[in-house]
């Protein structure tokens, strides 16, 4: 049953994303003497798809400080990692577009820094599991800060309202930004629809990990035990 | 779209779905290791 639903977002996935990069291809070159700005039907959805991991991992290890089950610890660090992936590929396009735009790879205004130190958090996150082998001590100390990191988040989502620095200032609609010609906005949010799914698929096949890793921890105490 | 301006989008592009596909090659390997890890202990314990 979870195969099938894999296999089906799976499709979906690469369906999506021919049909969303056919119609991004149509898009005019330029829009208001904006250069290269079709990084940004990447850049936004990856950032927003992160984002989207880092507050669902919240939630799930808030669940799993109230209940103890630590199932919600394996499901909040499996969504945590495919959420760095994007953090990861959110900076980096963006300093490629910064590259284009400003002619600099990096600038240390608070837009940017705020996310680079959002991103080091989450990898200190992953880090710190490893480090840890009490699954209890490891997913207590995850949840804390998983709560942590979350606050970044919010930070890095409202900085870009809140400073007027290089990075450009919100332009989505929903943000009240209302920057983007009609018909140039959509494709945002199915490229984002298109990293939810794929999000997806990554953090089920590394929450199969997981329990194969509490399996093998589970067959060695037994081996122990004999 | 120039040609210097469709360099940048390329690049762009291809980066985040190079994160993604290091992000997949590393999964895939950690399964088949979790996999061949999963498959000793088996044996570890039917020989005991």
């Amino acid at each position: 049953m979870r195969q099938n639903i894999l296999y089906l977002l799976a499709a979906a996935v690469v369906g999506l994303l021919i049909w969303n990069m056919n119609t991004i291809a149509g898009l005019p070159a330029q829009v208001e003497n904006v250069g290269a700005y079709k990084i940004i039907y990447f850049h936004v959805p990856a950032a927003l798809a992160a984002f989207t991991g880092f507050y669902v991992a919240l939630f799930s290890s808030l669940i799993y400080l109230k209940t103890g089950n630590l199932k919600y610890d394996a499901f909040a660090a499996a969504v945590t990692e495919v959420g760095l992936a994007f953090a990861t590929a959110n900076i980096l396009s963006g300093m490629i577009w910064g590259r284009f735009a400003w002619g600099i790879w990096w600038t240390w205004d608070a837009r940017l820094t705020s996310m680079l130190v959002c991103l080091l958090m989450y990898y200190g996150y992953v880090m710190m599991r490893q480090a840890i082998v009490d699954p209890s001590q490891r997913a207590r100390l995850s949840a804390v800060l998983s709560i942590l990191g979350s606050a970044g988040v919010a930070f890095v989502y409202q900085s870009i309202a809140w400073y007027r620095t290089q990075h450009p200032s919100p332009v989505l609609g929903f943000r009240g930004g209302g920057g983007m010609s009609p018909g140039l906005e959509p494709p945002i949010y199915w490229n984002y629809l298109v990293f939810l799914c794929l999000g997806a698929i990554l953090a089920s096949v590394r929450m199969r990990q997981g329990e194969f890793a509490t399996e093998i921890d589970s067959l060695r105490r037994q081996a122990h035990s004999h | 779209m120039d040609a210097r301006e469709f360099q940048f989008v390329f690049y762009g592009l291809l980066t985040v779905w190079l994160v993604i596909t290091v992000y997949v090659i590393t999964l895939a390997r950690r399964e088949r290791h979790l996999r061949q890890e999963l498959d000793r202990v088996k044996r570890m314990i039917e020989k005991s």
